[in-house]
Order: structure tokens, then sequence, then C-alpha cells
């Protein structure tokens, strides 16, 4: 279980997570995939970090497992606790294997036993890179690459992981093998995963839970099919949104911008025909 | 090593042991702290062009002797040569870099390319003031200040070796016992957190053992802006591994290599005891300028 309380960010006067009066609080359940949704500047990332203790809240305090984030040590988090931000480089040439192996840092200090180089393997396995493990990380297209951070961060054994947007970059296919892997760690490994999302739709497909921020605030936290509601996802992107069951899944639909075909009207297409009418008032509680 | 120890003394076997003898263990210190601290700097400052020099090192120590001849003339680089001098020219050194870093990553947060910035302005700034006080000098002090300043690998003083050599041997176990956190630290802030390495506290050490390295190196043998780059290059494609066990050593060995060999040559062949340094910072210099132009994409 992740809990956190009252967390705000601060960047000189500008807050860009939390309220004037008070921060953000919550908790996400030990378990499955929880996908973190929300405009541009909602605070996703910023909440993302903060509990992956790679940002310092201005105020609150956030509890993974049970360990404090702030004040347990850097090495004992790392066994429950791992993190990938976007766009991962290193300066040295690595190869797949060894950058993998490295996702072992916080059981073996840098000494592989053979248990470790049985996990590395299993993790290179679990992601389908068997066959790149003797390549350059440099020499990898953007979807392997990415596969690679994600067996590293399998490979550390956490039971919480945390992603920043893990489909950056992707197209379709790519983003569709991540998430079938990314479920499989969820249901096989019993991993917890978070991790921010852009696609809407992507993510209802994969997750169990939706969080929804917008400025700053949790708007809305539950079930996938609870939250995929046309007007409440309206007032979490500011556009107008219609959800429309597509073979038993709840799918978003977005506004096209411009008129409805002749023949269609609202109620048929999402066009922007007219301006959302309704707007979610930003409470800041979560909505369970 | 051993051939420029050895090779062709003629006379009195023990006087030029002793005059070798310093240069070889100088060497030894200047290879070990240039090699090893380029190597631990590029690592943690996620770059493989930017050296320790770049933060201002070397000006601080330009700035340091032409302050001190400025002020008492050029008699006084004669008269306070020793371990005294070695010693607080060193705690100067690194109480100006460990200031300069704990002020920029506590106060600012600017993180590394602020620090890096800030010091490359400090180091335009400390080598102006030293231009500007070299000016005012009379030309016997200027002479005797340059003479300081160069690389003197060849009028080392032995008193100061044994200090230097339990240096770098403190430094060299610190930074063993912490080669698999170096290999975590070449992941970036991000991942190496993730991974459970207190990215800000190693990054501390890290860089207070290179201040520490340069420092000693500089107040010993003079600057050397270029070696430490030219040698861990090498070793990067040489050693055939990111990993520091194999990285260091090898960066080591290439100092030493480059130092006597680089000194064996110009002294029995070329027969002249020319500054080394010199030609060490011009090929340096000639390599970096070539691996910038190379890399368009720092």
């Amino acid at each position: 279980m992740i809990t956190f309380e009252n967390l705000t960010k601060t960047y000189q006067a500008k807050t860009v997570l939390g309220g004037p009066n008070q921060g953000v609080s919550g908790e996400i359940e030990a378990g499955g995939i929880t996908s973190i949704i929300g405009a541009n500047g909602a605070g996703k990332s910023t909440l993302l970090t903060i509990i992956g203790r790679l940002l310092a809240p201005t105020t609150g305090s956030v509890k993974v497992g049970g360990l404090d984030v702030a004040r347990t040590p850097s090495a004992t988090l790392a066994k429950k606790l791992a993190i990938l931000r976007q766009d991962n480089h290193t300066t040295a040439r690595l190869r797949v294997r060894e950058l993998v192996a490295m996702g072992r840092f916080p059981h073996s200090r840098g000494r592989l036993t053979r248990g470790d180089r049985a996990a590395v393997d299993q993790a290179m396995t679990f992601v389908n890179l068997d066959d790149l493990a003797d390549r350059f990380i440099d020499q990898l297209s953007g979807g392997q690459r990415q596969r690679v951070f994600i067996a590293m961060v399998l490979a550390q054994d956490a039971d919480y992981i945390l992603l920043d947007e893990p489909l950056n970059n992707l197209d379709m296919r790519h983003s569709v093998q991540m998430m079938q892997q990314l479920r499989r760690a969820a249901d096989e490994l019993g991993r917890t995963v978070v991790m921010v999302m852009h696609d809407l739709n992507f993510a209802a497909a994969y997750s169990d839970q939706l969080l929804a921020m917008a400025d700053g605030q949790i708007v809305a936290h539950g079930p996938v099919r609870e939250l995929m509601d046309g007007r409440l996802l309206t007032g979490v992107f500011g556009t107008p949104v219609q959800v429309m069951d597509v073979a038993g899944s709840p799918t978003a639909l977005y506004c096209l911008g411009k008129a409805c075909p002749p023949g269609l009207d609202c109620s048929q297409l999402p066009c922007c025909c007219e301006q959302p009418r309704v707007r979610v008032t930003l409470s800041g509680s979560a909505g369970r | 090593m051993a051939g420029y120890l050895g090779w062709n003394i003629r006379g009195n076997f023990e006087f030029a042991m002793q005059l070798r003898g310093a240069t070889a263990g100088a060497m030894l210190v200047a290879a070990f702290a240039q090699a090893v601290a380029t190597v631990i700097f590029h690592t943690v400052t996620a770059n493989r062009i930017l050296s320790p020099s770049v933060m201002g090192f070397d000006s601080l120590f330009v700035l340091m002797q032409t302050v001190l001849v400025a002020l008492f003339g050029g008699q006084v680089l004669a008269d306070t040569q020793g371990t005294p001098r070695l010693v607080v020219q060193t705690l100067v050194m690194v109480g100006f870099a460990t200031l300069l870093y704990r002020w920029l990553f506590v106060r600012l947060a600017g993180g590394l390319y602020v620090t890096l910035l800030v010091g490359v302005v400090l180091g335009m700034a400390f080598n102006t003031v030293s231009t500007f006080l070299e000016r005012l000098l009379h030309p016997t002090d200027y002479d005797l200040l340059s003479l300081a300043l160069f690389g003197r690998l060849t009028s080392v003083d032995a008193a100061q070796l044994p200090l230097a050599f339990a240096v770098c041997a403190a430094v060299g176990v610190v930074v063993w016992r912490r080669r698999h956190v170096l290999d975590g630290l070449l992941l970036g802030r991000e991942l190496a957190t993730s991974i459970g390495i207190d990215h800000r506290r190693e990054l501390t050490i890290m860089l207070a053992l290179v201040a520490l390295l340069v420092s000693f190196s500089t107040a010993l043998v003079g600057p050397m802006t270029f070696f430490g780059f030219l040698v861990a290059t090498l070793a990067y494609q040489l050693a055939g591994s990111h990993q520091h066990a194999q990285v260091l050593p090898m960066a080591f060995l290439l100092g030493v290599i480059g130092l006597a060999g680089g000194q064996f040559v110009l002294q029995h062949l070329f027969y002249a005891s020319g500054f080394l340094t010199v030609i060490l910072e011009f090929v340096g210099g000639i390599v970096f300028l070539a691996i910038l132009i190379g890399n368009r994409k720092l």
C-alpha cells in the first residue's frame, strides 16, 4: 500500500501539487495497475516522482509498503520500490545484460551471485530480450531500449514499480506489447504498478484503477469503470470527452474540433458542436 | 618506469637515484591523482568532456601563487618551499571546492550544470585576477612565478612525497571500495536513486575526493589541464568495459606510462630536460579539441 498525506510541491511562488490550504492525500492499494491520468501540468509526474523519492515534497510525507520514503535509507527502499522516468540514458556504453544486471544492485551491491544472474535472465526473458542480451544500449530502437529499462526494474525485484509515461515514443504495436508485459508483471509476478499515462484508452484497457488529477489535485480515484465517465473526464482534461462502450470496454472518444457530419448529432459522435456544460468541481478529495 | 629510473646513469648512482626517484614518485602521484580524479569526475557529472580543471582548481592554484608573489615578492616562493605550504595549499583548495559544492547543492539546489557553470565562471575570474596581478609584478618576480606555475615533475621536493603517497593510498582504498557504487552512478541521478544509491551523498563524497586529488597533484607538480582527460579518454577505449574496477587501474597505468615514457624519451633521446607537462598539455589539448569537434552531441 502506498499512502501519501498532505503533499504539496511549490517552486518559487508557484504551486504545482496541492492547493494553498491543503495538500494531496490518498492511498494506492497494493497489487494491480493504477494509472494516473490528467492534462499536462496537472501534477501527475510530480506526484509520481515524489512517491518515488526522486523529488522532495515541500510538505507532506509518503509511505510505501510501510516505509517512510524520506527517512528510509535509499538502499533499503530500493528493495521495495523502483522508479523509471522517461528519457533514460547513460554516458557509458553498456550492454543490455550489464544494464539489466544493474537492477540487482540493491541485493548484490555490485557483486552478482548465481541467484542474481538467474533473476537477470528471468527479467530479460520476461520482456523478450534474450536475443538482444549482448547488444549495446545505443544500438537499440526506442521500443527495445524501453524494454531494457523495464527489465532492469523487474530484475530489481521491488514490490512497487513506478513508471513515468512508459508508452512515451512507442508505436501502437510496442505500446500493446509493453502494456501486456506490465499486466503480466502485475498478475504473474504480483507487482504493484503505478504509472503516469497520457493515452486514456490504453490506461483504461490495462489498468485496475485510475487516479485522475487536475490543477495539482486528485479529482477522482477508483476502478476504471467508475472513472471512465464522459462528464468527469471532460472536467479533468478541460476538453469534451465522450465515453462509449466498444465491445464491452469503456472507450474515450475525444472531440474532433469540427462540426458534426450531416445526419449525426452530439449524442452519437463526440464532435465539438457544444462546449462541455458541466465542469467537475475540483474539491481535491479522492472520489472513493 | 624502470627504464626511466635505471637507464644510462653516469657518475654517482645514489645521487641519480635520489633525483630520479623523486621525479618517479611525483609521476606516480600525478598519474594516480589526475587519472582517478578525472574518471570519477566524468562519472558523477555524467559527461566525458569536462574535467576537474574546469571547476577552477588550476586557476585557484595559479591565483594563490600569484597573490603570494605579489604580496611578498618572488623570494617568498623559495622561502616557503616544503610540506607546510603543500598542506595549506591543499586544504585551501579542498575547502574552496567543498564550499562551492555545498553552497551550490544545498542552497541553490541547482544541480550539476549550475555547478559547472559557476566553476567555469570562477575559473575565469581567478585567471583574470592572476593576469592582472602578474602585470603589476617586477620582471624577476614574474620569472620566478612562471617557473613555479609550470609542472615541475623534475624539481619535486622529495620530502613531500610520503605524505602524497599516503593521501593517494587512502583515496585509492575509499574509491576501490566504492567501485560498484561508481558503476551505479553511471546511470544518472534518477536511476541510481532507484537502485538504492544515495546519490547526493555519494556525489558529495566523490567530489570531495576529486578535490583532494586534484589539489594535491596541482600543489605538488603544478597545473595539468588536459593530462587527466587524455588518460581517462584512452582508458575508456582500452578498458573494454564500463566497470570502474577496470577503468580506474587502466587510467592510472596509462598515466604512469604517459609520464614516465614521456620523461624517458625527453631526457634520454632528445637530451633535453624541457617541460614534459607542456608537451602532454599540447597533445592532450589537441585530443580534447578533436573529440569536441568529432562528437557534436556533447
